[in-house]
């Protein structure tokens, strides 16, 4: 009966710990007024909810343009990706792994350093403040994740498949076309979605090289949480958890758990 | 050998980084002809096929189809369609879409494609299957599929890398033996890799065994069974008894002393398989070589003794005999050895018996291993 009891305890303290922030945000999104020492809102309301919405809330331009810029990189980061994952996944390269681990250099360092520069480097372009800068910031950020992806996918290609549309005549642009590309395709998909998601939660790079001028959902949700609105905070929050969760589910559909064994080999 | 070679592989090398594989293998094989490359595993047969098919380039050497170098070739354009031991369907697409690949790929219309890809599925008995996915179909359906695959584009060369190789027993049968008659019909050469001696006999026109990168033995299936041209082929081919005898040569025949497990005899050299395998004259070490199917057991008191003509004779005791079924199968010690012997009649355990090994099932070869190859 005890074990049982140390059971419940652990799972309840876990669902507290995952579920307790999330549980606290929803509540704060629908709340009117809510003060110490009251432990639940006062007032529920969703007189916020129209604020973030109204033209001045700012959040359907932060939303658009979040959402521009992660088209932006993944595009992007596809067009480097394709060709980069495939090469290193089919060609002997010279230095493999040490090209796989360059692709990971933007994390290994503190991101603020690194952000500060590019954005000392991109003013020298006059990249700063327009998307195409931001864009390119995303993209150095999720390239390592797009690369080291997109080489498992193509890695987890049978070279017999291959072979076999070579042997009847499919010359190699066709076969990588109406094969390799296809079969590839799942692992991409997740590529992209992770580099999608990567970008709509950025906030460090897009902070330095493209505030004040874009401002994406996370800069809104920043500002409105430095300026202690929690209802506003919240509500950006949510926005920005529906794609993760929807995320979730695509990914379990498209990522098999071959090509995942595959990841950075 | 046909006259006319078809494909011609001319003394070609293939090496894997600084590791050979392939020794400058030389064959030809002629239009409609269907051959097996047989040999165990890491002989080379497979790569042999793969630089057939143009996957790997030879370091020297040539290789030919007709007038047509193609040494160079890349592998689309050489006219060839494989059948991969892993059948390599593409599980993104339908059946119809795996068959009709190679037929849109030549720019086909729709309607000419529907037609060939309906009469292949016919043909190989997967009518109603084309727009099934191939990951739905079982082994022996997948492996038509592939065939079918290959034989949509009218190849010129037909490559087989072990095709059967994933089908349970009972359909290897009958897939033997649809291949074989599809390849006649049509007329297609076939070059056909494995490593089961049964498959290779009944299915090829001609064999090829291949031992470390070289070829041991080329001919047709009943020459390489009877009268393999080394030890090495002989053992292969399952001849893998062997017994060890000092015997006097001369022009006419092997005359072979007692000796402490085999009474002496005279064999007739045109009676012995491999007599052109044997030096002259002089005295010499022979290694016999036999099937357990071709000895026969006689009981030791009935044993001719002095000097036999027709066969060799091994004594021995019977160690165990069991019923595998149709004839006994006798374990028979033989001075250090056991071998397995077959027989009509049974012999109990303990009894003392000859085995008779009748000449034209025995293969003989120097002891030293040195032979003179021979081609097919």
């Amino acid at each position: 009966m005890g074990r049982w009891l140390v059971r419940g305890l652990c799972l309840g303290l876990l669902a507290f710990v995952v579920f307790g922030p999330l549980a606290n945000m929803v509540l704060w999104a629908f709340t009117e007024r809510w003060y110490f020492p009251h432990a639940l809102p006062i007032e529920y309301g969703f007189s916020f909810w129209g604020r973030v919405f109204a033209p001045r809330g700012g959040a359907i331009e932060s939303l658009v343009n979040s959402a521009v810029i992660a088209v932006g990189t993944v595009a992007m980061s596809l067009a480097l990706a394709v060709p980069a994952g495939y090469a290193l996944a089919r060609l002997r390269l010279p230095f493999r792994s040490l090209i796989l681990l360059a692709f990971l250099l933007p994390q290994a360092f503190p991101n603020l350093p690194v952000y500060i520069n590019i954005a000392r480097i991109f003013y020298g372009f006059g990249l700063n403040g327009t998307y195409l800068g931001v864009v390119l910031v995303h993209t150095s950020h999720g390239l390592v994740y797009a690369v080291w992806i997109a080489t498992a996918a193509f890695a987890s290609v049978e070279h017999e498949l291959e072979e076999a549309a070579r042997n009847i005549g499919a010359g190699a642009m066709h076969t990588f076309w109406t094969i390799t590309l296809p079969l590839a395709a799942p692992g991409l998909m997740a590529s992209a979605i992770f580099v999608f998601l990567e970008s709509l939660d950025e906030f460090t790079g897009t902070y330095f090289v493209g505030a004040p001028d874009v401002q994406t959902l996370p800069l809104l949700l920043y500002s409105a949480s430095a300026g202690g609105n929690y209802q506003i905070a919240s509500i950006t929050a949510l926005i920005l958890l529906v794609p993760s969760i929807a995320f979730m589910l695509v990914v379990e559909r498209f990522l098999r758990a071959d090509v995942l064994a595959k990841v950075g080999r | 050998m046909p006259s006319e070679a078809f494909l011609d592989i001319d003394r070609v090398a293939v090496r894997y980084g600084s590791t050979p594989v392939l020794h400058d293998l030389s064959l030809a094989v002629g239009r409609g002809e269907l051959v097996a490359l047989l040999g165990s595993s890491g002989c080379g047969k497979t790569t042999l096929l793969r630089t057939i098919a143009g996957f790997l380039s030879p370091t020297s050497g040539r290789l030919r189809i007709g007038e047509r170098d193609i040494t160079r070739l890349a592998p689309d354009r050489r006219d060839m369609a494989m059948v991969f031991q892993s059948y390599a369907l593409w599980p993104h697409m339908s059946v119809a879409q795996n068959i009709g690949y190679g037929l849109k790929l030549r720019r086909l219309d729709r309607a000419a494609i529907r037609a060939k890809v309906e009469d292949l599925l016919a043909m190989l008995g997967l009518a109603g299957l084309g727009e099934r996915n191939v990951t739905a179909l079982s082994g022996g359906q997948r492996q038509r599929v592939a065939l079918g695959r290959a034989l949509a584009v009218d190849p010129e060369i037909l490559l087989l890398d072990e095709p059967l190789s994933n089908l349970d027993a009972r359909i290897r049968q009958t897939v033997r033996h649809e291949i074989r008659a599809l390849q006649r019909r049509l007329g297609i050469t076939a070059i056909h890799v494995t490593h089961d001696r049964e498959e290779a006999m009944v299915m090829a026109d001609r064999i090829v065994i291949l031992d470390a990168g070289r070829i041991a033995q080329a001919g047709p299936p009943e020459r390489i069974y009877n009268q393999p041209a080394s030890p090495f082929v002989a053992d292969f081919m399952g001849a893998d008894n062997s017994v060890t005898l000092e015997a006097d040569l001369d022009g006419a025949s092997v005359v072979i002393a007692a000796g402490a497990d085999h009474a002496a005899a005279r064999l007739a050299r045109d009676l012995l398989p491999t007599a052109n395998t044997l030096p002259g004259q002089g005295t010499f070490s022979l290694r016999a070589f036999f099937r357990g199917e071709a000895a026969a057991l006689v009981a030791a008191d009935e044993a001719v003794t002095g000097d036999e003509t027709e066969a060799l004779l091994l004594t021995g005791r019977v160690l165990a005999v069991s019923y595998p079924g149709g004839v006994w199968r006798h374990e028979v010690a033989i001075g250090e050895r056991h071998f397995l012997v077959d027989d009509a009649t049974c012999h109990a355990p303990g009894d003392a018996v000859a085995v008779r090994l009748p000449a034209r099932h025995l293969f003989l070869f120097p002891a030293d291993g040195t032979t003179k190859p021979r081609g097919g």
